[in-house]
Order: structure tokens, then sequence, then C-alpha cells
């Protein structure tokens, strides 16, 4: 099969179309409240990608992603809080120069783990590595313990609750409820102008990109072939000397790192970052995202997201009370009905025809159809 | 953290929190029990237990609002009445959905929590729309009012003892069922194995559904309990889940004894701590320690040996 790189061709042409999606026709076609909404969903398709390298094809379903979104989100919040909290802008507080709530809550110095957050090289280090190193925390000891399935599922989901009742708890030092707030500069550039919204629909459309053709790398590597043997056959693959630990911790800290990017620019394009995106409900909604797409399928991940988002925004405009039936409708039809998602549709319908029409157009070309590819 | 206190004091305070941990025990053995039938028993992930407990919250509010308006004389015992309605309610909602939505997904226990999550979305909008956002309380019968001073500093509440004694009873007639009945001895014969419980002759099919079902009833009981302490609103399911299954896998999935001992150690453990730290602290120490020990213990804290 003829190859791009490391892609294959078809695999190729699905990127492409993809890119020119969302870095030409949305910005074409939509004004910059609709862009910046579109930019907000794309920031969840970087939990999703995660999502099926880690769950539909590591086989470990994680109930926790909303974490590692919320630590990169906050992390980017709390770089972007201490720039708008200058002495000059707080000097009605009894306490200039830290951030509003704290003085809210009676502290009086900065607490020591937001001081690093002052320098926007060592936050962006942190938006990714905090949450690779707590995932890797989590991943080591489940993951050696032989903890997998259901049971990572439910302390995943644990985990995330704790941490939003940490969050939620601790007013003074996070926020509390209402989370990170009044977000202005980065580096003095305000990010909350149209202009500022462009770029940063931009930077994070490429990072986006980026983000998918490091799945496909990762896939495609002999590294992605374990991950897929380990899912249908743990106990094979140990036994023929690998150590499934480390593979599984491996895609569970690159699902963590994906999903804090996207975090990181969830807060920078929405302009602040709360407990509400942390929880479990936000976790199993952005499994939901990749289980519409296709648990399988990188691509498919993608569109599920912007599609379950976009149906989300619609209907909960018009119909606010039937948003709910219809994401509990799609969760079970998902299941029942379609366990590949779009993506499966797609192989399944649009595909064969498809090639079949190339066939007769490009004889060279027959055979190779983006299999993950969407189904729009 | 003890310092402020006279030993007498810190005395009552334990035997007060330990009355208030009993209380959240209940509620926890409660939710558990049938959690635990239909998880430990079944290996099906029911995230929409909660709206099972909430669906027997509601028929208990609905069934005293009915006693007080048209029966008032009767409306001291109306309580054991929405019990029993409680149950079949539940039961029977249980039974639809397990043959509507389960009973496809039993290879496939990944996804019995995704659709079951989906289920309790629907479950609590349905709630919403046909019961209002609202939260309800019911009236408790005056019986059941007030509270028993032990000592001159202690004293406890006499709904706190009606739900604990109720839960005594309960767990008790689960614990024959599930070790006394025919149907438990067939549960627990397709736990053990599936296929030779199918090949001497028990219906695999009809005791799943019947498990399920009575998993469900026992939800509906536990939410007709949890009106005598707090009220009820559409989404008073969701805060009680992930807790219960916590409990669940904490005591080792397979075990009513373990899912017993666990929700008594989560729940003192939690309570007593609330006294002397915040709410939340208190919360986030004790899932921490509970997710801390599952770490080390994967397999809960009691273990039923089987051989696979």
């Amino acid at each position: 099969m003829e190859r791009i790189g490391f892609l294959k061709t078809s695999e190729a042409v699905g990127i492409a179309i993809l890119a020119a999606l969302i870095l030409i026709v949305l910005p074409l076609g939509l004004d910059i409240f609709r862009l910046n909404l579109a930019g907000k969903y794309l920031t969840y398709a970087f939990v999703a990608i995660g999502l099926v390298l880690c769950w539909g094809h590591g086989g470990i379903l994680s109930l926790g992603q909303g974490m590692f979104f919320g630590l990169g989100g906050y992390a980017m919040a709390m770089f972007l809080k201490l720039e708008a909290s200058s002495p000059e802008a707080t000097k009605i507080q009894s306490t200039p120069g830290i951030p509003d709530f704290m003085d809210w809550n009676q502290l009086t110095e900065l607490p020591w783990f937001w001081q690093p957050f002052h320098s926007l090289t060592l936050s962006l280090v942190a938006v990714v590595l905090v949450p690779t190193a707590f995932a890797f925390l989590i991943g080591t000891a489940m993951f050696k313990r032989r903890v997998g399935g259901v049971y990572f599922a439910i302390i995943t989901q644990a985990i995330a609750a704790i941490l939003t009742i940490l969050i939620v708890g601790q007013q003074g030092y996070t926020g509390g409820i209402n989370g990170i707030t009044d977000l202005r500069t980065l580096k003095g550039w305000d990010i909350r102008t149209d202009e500022a919204k462009y770029v940063l629909y931009f930077v994070n459309a490429g990072l986006l990109l980026a983000a998918v053709a490091a799945a496909y790398f990762v896939r495609q590597s002999k590294l992605g072939r374990i991950l897929v043997a380990m899912r249908d056959k743990e106990d094979r693959v140990r036994f023929s000397g690998y150590n499934v630990a480390n593979f599984k911790t491996f895609v569970f800290c690159l699902a963590a790192a994906l999903s804090a990017i996207g975090g990181a620019m969830f807060t920078l394009q929405v302009g602040f970052m709360s407990p509400s995106f942390v929880g479990i409900v936000p976790s199993i909604e952005m499994v939901i995202y990749t289980a519409v797409g296709g648990r399988l399928s990188i691509l498919g991940a993608v569109y599920g997201t912007l599609l379950v988002n976009w149906a989300k925004t619609s209907f909960s405009e018009s119909f606010p009370e039937l948003w709910l039936l219809g994401l509990g409708g799609l969760f079970i039809a998902v299941v029942l009905a379609f366990p590949n998602g779009l993506a499966g549709i797609y192989a399944d319908t649009i595909a064969p025809r498809l090639s079949r029409l190339l066939r007769r157009a490009r004889p060279a070309l027959g055979g190779t159809v983006p299999a993950g590819a969407p189904a729009e | 953290m003890f310092a402020d206190y006279s030993l007498s004091e810190l005395g009552s305070i334990f035997v007060m929190q330990g009355f208030a941990g009993l209380i959240l025990f209940s509620v926890f053995v409660l939710m558990a029990l049938g959690l635990a039938i239909i998880f430990g028993q079944m290996g099906v992930i029911n995230m929409a237990h909660g709206e099972f407990m909430i669906l027997g919250a509601y028929v208990t509010y609905f069934t005293s609002q009915f006693f007080q308006n048209v029966l008032p004389s009767l409306f001291p015992i109306y309580f054991f009445v929405a019990m029993g309605l409680a149950f079949l309610a539940s039961g029977g909602l249980g039974i639809a959905v397990e043959w509507a939505l389960i009973r496809h997904l039993y290879r496939r226990p990944l996804d019995t929590l995704l659709a079951t999550w989906g289920l309790s979305l629907i479950l609590q909008q349905v709630y919403r729309s046909v019961f209002g956002p609202r939260e309800v309380g019911v009236e408790l019968p005056s019986w059941m009012m007030g509270s028993l001073p032990l000592t001159d500093v202690i004293e406890v509440q006499i709904n706190g003892l009606f739900v604990m004694s109720l839960t005594f009873v309960i767990t008790l007639v689960v614990g024959l069922m599930m070790f006394r009945s025919r149907w438990g001895q067939q549960v627990r014969a397709v736990v053990q194995n599936r296929v030779m419980a199918g090949a001497v002759g028990i219906n695999t099919h009809k005791v799943d559904r019947l498990t399920f079902g009575i998993g469900c009833g026992i939800a509906g009981v536990a939410g007709s309990a949890f009106t005598m302490i707090g009220s009820t609103g559409p989404t008073a399911g969701q805060l009680y889940i992930v807790d219960t299954f916590l409990v669940v896998v904490f005591g080792g999935a397979q075990s009513l004894v373990g899912t017993i001992f666990s929700a008594f150690t989560i729940s003192q453990a939690q309570s007593t701590m609330e006294f002397f730290l915040s709410g939340s602290t208190a919360k986030v120490l004790t899932l921490l320690a509970v997710v801390g020990i599952l770490m080390l213990r994967p397999q809960g804290l009691l273990v039923l040996k089987i051989r696979r």
C-alpha cells in the first residue's frame, strides 16, 4: 500500500479533509462567536483522541479524563490569573497582587504552589507535566497490580470525584465552585478580542491536527499493535515477554497529556476554568463523544465531538428539556446498535460505495479508502 | 484537633457522630446491597442505580400525599405500604430495563456502564419533567419524630433508629433470600459457573432478569428509607452513585458481608472526621483512603473464593 511518511494514503486524505474543514470551511462559514464555540468543541476533541488510543485500542476505559483536561486548564488559568492580578490591577484589595478570590477568602499571601505560575515557560511545562505525572502515578499503581476493566473505570471515576470535591472545597486556593474567572491577557496580549479569538482558534486547530498525526503515528507503530493485542488477549502478550503494565501506563499518560493540552486551549479560548469540567459528568460526556465518533477511529472521534456538541448547543438553545433525553438516548443507541459509532457506519455503508466509485473513475486508486474517516 | 475537648466530651462526640455515621451506614448498605447483587453477582454496572432509588423515594412521597389526603386515619402506617409500592415500582422498572437493555450487553460490562449512564440521564429528565425540578420531602408520622435522650448530652433521633432497624430487617431478608431460598441458590450457581448452571437446568436468563429486578427493587426500598432523613430531587441519585460503587468494590465485589463491612468502615470514618474537619475534607480523606487501599488490595476487603 502506498504511504506518505508513516500514514497510509487513505489516512493522509482523511487528515487533509479534516484540515480543510477546520482550517478553511469553519472559519469562512461561521461568525466569530460560532467559531469560538467550534474552537471550544475542538478542545474536547483532544480528550476524545486520547480516549481512542486508551480505550478503543488499549481497552482501558478511563472515566476520569476530565481530571486531566481540568488540570491542564487550571495550570493555564493560574498563569493568566496571576497576570490579571498584578498589584496595580488589584490595589483595592486588602492584599494587592494576589488573585481576587484569595483576597475574599482572607488569604494574605500567594500559596507556594502558585509561585511557579508567574512564569509562562513553567506554566506551559506544568500544563503537560502535572497531568501526565498524575496519570503516571495512577497508572503505575493500578496497572502494576493488574487492576483493569470495570475496576479501573470505577476508581478513575472516584478520583475525578475526589479532585472535584477538593477543588470546590479549597475555595481560597482554587477559586472554589466558580473556578478561576476574569482572565484577561497573555503576556500583555488581550485574549478577549475577536482578533485574539481568531488566532487562538487557529493555534488550537493546528495543535489538534498535530495531535491527530501523533495519534496515527502511535497507532501504526509497534506500540500501537501491542496495545491492540493487549486489549484482545492480555495474557498472551504478557506471556510473550512484554511488560503489559508499562504499555498501559504509557498510553494512559499519553491520553492524559493530550487532554491537558485541550484543557489549556479551552482556558485560553473560553476565558475561564471551573470544576464543572473536571468531575464525573463531563468525563463521561467525553467518553460519549468518542463512542459516537467510533471508539476505534481517530478522525471519527474529532467528528463525533463536533457533532455531539453541535447537537447539544442547538438542542439546548431551542428545547432545553429534550437535550438530556437526547444525550441519554444517544448513549444507549450507540452502545446497543452502533458500537463502532459514525466511523463504523461509514466503513459499512459509505466506504464500499465510494471505493466502487473511485475504482471506476481511477483504477489506480482502487481500494484505498479512509478506514477511519467520518460519515457525513 | 482533639486538644480543645475534654475526655467525656470526646466520648459523647464519638457516640453522636457514630450514630450519625450509622444512619449514613444504613443508606449506604441499602443502596449497596442492590448494587452488590447486580454488580457482584451479574457483573453489570448499573449507573442508573441512584435513579431507581429516587423512583422509590418519589413513590413514597406520593403515597404519603395520598394517605394524608384520602386516608388520614391510616397515615401513621403509610410508610410500610409505601415501601412495598416502592419495591414493586423500582423492581418492575428494573425488569423492564433488563429486558430492553441489559440482556443485550452481558458480555460487555463496560458498555453496560455507558448504556445505564444514558438511562440515568433519561430517567433524571423524566423525573424533572413529571415531578418538577423542586426537591420534595415527606411528612413523617408523629411517632417517628423527636429523639430519645440516652444521657443528658447524648440524644438519638427516632427516624434514624427506624431507618437502622429497617436496614437490619432488609439485610436479613436479602441474606436469607441469597443463602436459603431456591432463587438465591440459583443466583449463586450462575455466578460461580454460568455454563454449568445452564447445563444442570437452571434458566439463566430468568435468573438474570429476576436478580436485576430484585436489585433494583431493593434500591427502591432504599429510596423509600432515604425520604425519612433527606429530601428528594431529580438528581439526588447521582450524589450517591460513586460512593456506593466504592463501597461495593471496597468490600469485595462478590461478597455481601464484605459490602456491609465496607459500608460500615466508610460511613463511620466519614462521619467521625466530619465533626473535626470540614465536610468536604472529611469526604476527600475517606475517599482517598479507600482508593489507596484499593490500589494495595484491588480485590477488595473480603474475597469470595471461586475456582475459574
